[in-house]
């Protein structure tokens, strides 16, 4: 059982009357990963998650999370997971403590035990005797991640976890989200923000219309697109010339002291070693990467990540 | 402590936090004071409802009569308050799948809620008594009572038969509660389950008393709210006893079993 992955999805597919919300999703999160669910809003980000939680039943596909199945197994394939979706809500009119209990008794073992240690890890023990009613969407959202904590989670749901944070908040929640990883916690986080996924994911999907686009690590995902590069040389014109020749580098230009041209990593670095045998001195090659921003884009068919159309999720 | 008594454990825990548990307990127990006092300040008396005639005679009688007129649609939406809003409120705040997301089994959950708002019921009826029979007792003092056949009881006699007959009471009550979960199951939406729950006990009392419905009369819901004038014949009559035990096992049963489908195989999205 151990051995299974945190999170594996086949074939899942979730319909609502005409709106297919997640299309044939094969998904895979593996151990120690940071997974950025990455998509705009409405693209089925939340329904898998719910699917995940066993919220909602897939219309066809199979959601295993450490290799048990929510929809047969019931609550027991939720043991080592935790999370929350669309924000996490608690008893208006209960502390934040008597929250926690709550929970915690729901949870069973020993997870009242730990109630002290994660009020403290999310800075809401001088507060826990307060009524929620009064926290702010700030300390709400910490006061997730402590009832998800309590748990202890070896795989962490998280849907948007920032949203509605001020950057102060942002910040915090980010750095939260980094130390959790730090402790081995495996970590789904759904994101219609690309530079939160680009800070904290090691492995991305990247969503359009509930169907996944790209699937793998951040790093392979921008080494895919070809990069723009400027190259300053001791001898701009033979460099030229050494570029022109070499397969793969096009685009070659000359503008403002600087070559300009673009390549695939394994082109450049080919070009670099032509032009020392050359004897051509490099004294500056910059990557112009293309951004994540650029590639969602591309992926996403132009769909902003921040377009609203929140229909089905 | 198995998983429905933990989760019964908190349903009641958040049912000691909210207003409305204690805007229904104390109407059910502000009624028979009210009446009390009404009574003590006026000369007249409800003569033509079981019991009526007696009211000034013993405290014992007081508890008895506030019943028949709560059963018409004061404990109906009380009862409604709390059931219909068990799990609508938790789908409309969006606690539901906080709960959902933990240790617990979805049947646990319900059974749990099931449990609390059936304690709520019981508690609100014997409350009522009690209250009741304080007052009067203060009121008139705590004498024999005399029975619907007119013989005498004595008070000790009389308390006891008080708690069978409230007991009997808690049944359609409960009747009202389930379908009130169903209400509140379905629909996700306290307000439509309090006022749905509330017609539905209505439209048991009015088809009670619409002429041709005679034959459906004794299987009515509204119909078991007399049950307990078994217990106050003597000898006592157990035929309208156990036909609101069995009756209203139906009207328990039934509803509840739906909601707990619903409930087990709902999607929970969005709420």
């Amino acid at each position: 059982m151990n051995e299974a992955q945190p999170v594996t999805t086949t074939g899942l597919v979730k319909r609502y009357g005409e709106i297919v919300a997640v299309n044939d999703v094969d998904l895979t999160v593996e151990r120690g990963d940071v997974f950025g669910y990455l998509g705009p809003n409405g693209a089925g980000k939340t329904t898998l998650l719910r699917i995940l939680l066993g919220l909602i039943r897939p219309t066809s596909g199979s959601a295993k999370l450490f290799g048990r199945d929510p929809l047969v197994e019931g609550a027991r394939a939720l043991d080592g997971v935790a999370g929350f979706v669309e924000g996490p809500r608690f008893y208006p009119y209960l502390s934040g403590r008597r929250n926690l209990r709550l929970l915690a008794d729901y949870d069973g073992d020993d997870a009242r035990s730990r109630i002290d240690e994660v009020l403290e890890l999310v800075e809401l023990r001088d507060r826990a005797k307060d009524r929620v009613g009064g926290y702010s969407h700030g300390m709400r959202q910490r006061l997730g991640i402590a009832a998800a904590l309590l748990r202890n989670p070896r795989l962490l749901l998280l849907d948007e976890p920032t949203t509605g944070l001020d950057p102060a908040g942002m910040r915090d929640m980010r750095d939260l989200v980094r130390r959790l990883a730090a402790d081995e916690i495996t970590i789904l986080l759904s994101s219609h923000l690309l530079n939160e996924v680009e800070e904290l994911c090691n492995r991305v999907a990247i969503i359009r219309t509930g169907r996944i686009v790209y699937e793998g690590g951040l790093r392979d995902l921008l080494a895919t697109a070809a990069t723009d590069y400027r190259l300053r040389a001791t001898e701009p014109e033979r460099a030229r010339t050494v570029l022109l020749a070499q397969a793969g580098i096009e685009g070659v230009s000359f503008r403002d002291g600087e070559l300009r041209f673009t390549a695939d990593e394994e082109a450049v670095a080919r070009a670099a070693i032509n032009l020392g045998q050359a004897r051509i001195g490099i004294t500056a090659l910059i990557p112009q990467s293309a951004s994540l921003e650029e590639l969602f884009l591309g992926l996403t068919g132009g769909e902003s990540s921040d377009h609203d159309r929140e229909a089905v999720a | 402590m198995t998983g429905v008594v933990k989760v019964y454990r908190w349903e009641v825990v958040k049912l000691l936090a909210q207003k409305r548990t204690y805007l229904g307990l104390g109407a059910a127990m502000a009624v028979p004071l009210i009446f009390v006092i009404v009574l003590v300040l006026q000369s007249g008396g409800p003569n033509d409802v079981p019991l009526g005639r007696y009211i000034r005679d013993t405290g014992l009688a007081t508890p008895f009569v506030v019943l028949f007129f709560m059963s018409i649609w004061g404990f109906p939406l009380i009862t409604a308050l709390v059931a219909g809003d068990i799990v609508a409120s938790e789908s409309q705040n969006g606690t539901l799948k906080t709960i959902l997301t933990r240790s617990r089994e979805r049947g646990e959950v319900f059974g749990g809620k099931v449990l609390a708002s059936a304690t709520y019921t019981l508690v609100l009826v014997f409350a009522m008594g009690l209250v009741g029979l304080v007052a009067g007792s203060i009121a008139w003092g705590f004498h024999p009572l005399t029975s619907l056949s007119g013989t005498k009881v004595s008070a000790a006699h009389g308390a006891a038969l008080l708690a069978a007959s409230l007991g009997v009471y808690v049944l359609p009550l409960a009747g009202i509660a389930a379908f009130a979960i169903l209400l509140s199951t379905v629909t996700r939406n306290s307000a439509a389950s309090v006022v749905g729950a509330l017609m539905w006990a209505l439209l048991m009392q009015l088809l009670g008393v619409l002429p041709g419905t005679e034959a459906v009369r004794p299987y009515l819901l509204g119909t078991q709210f007399e049950a307990w004038h078994g217990f106050l014949r003597i000898p006592a009559d157990w035929a309208p006893v156990i036909r609101a035990l069995w009756v209203c096992a139906l009207y328990i049963g039934l509803p509840l079993a739906a909601a707990y489908v619903v409930f087990l195989r709902r999607d929970v999205a969005g709420d």
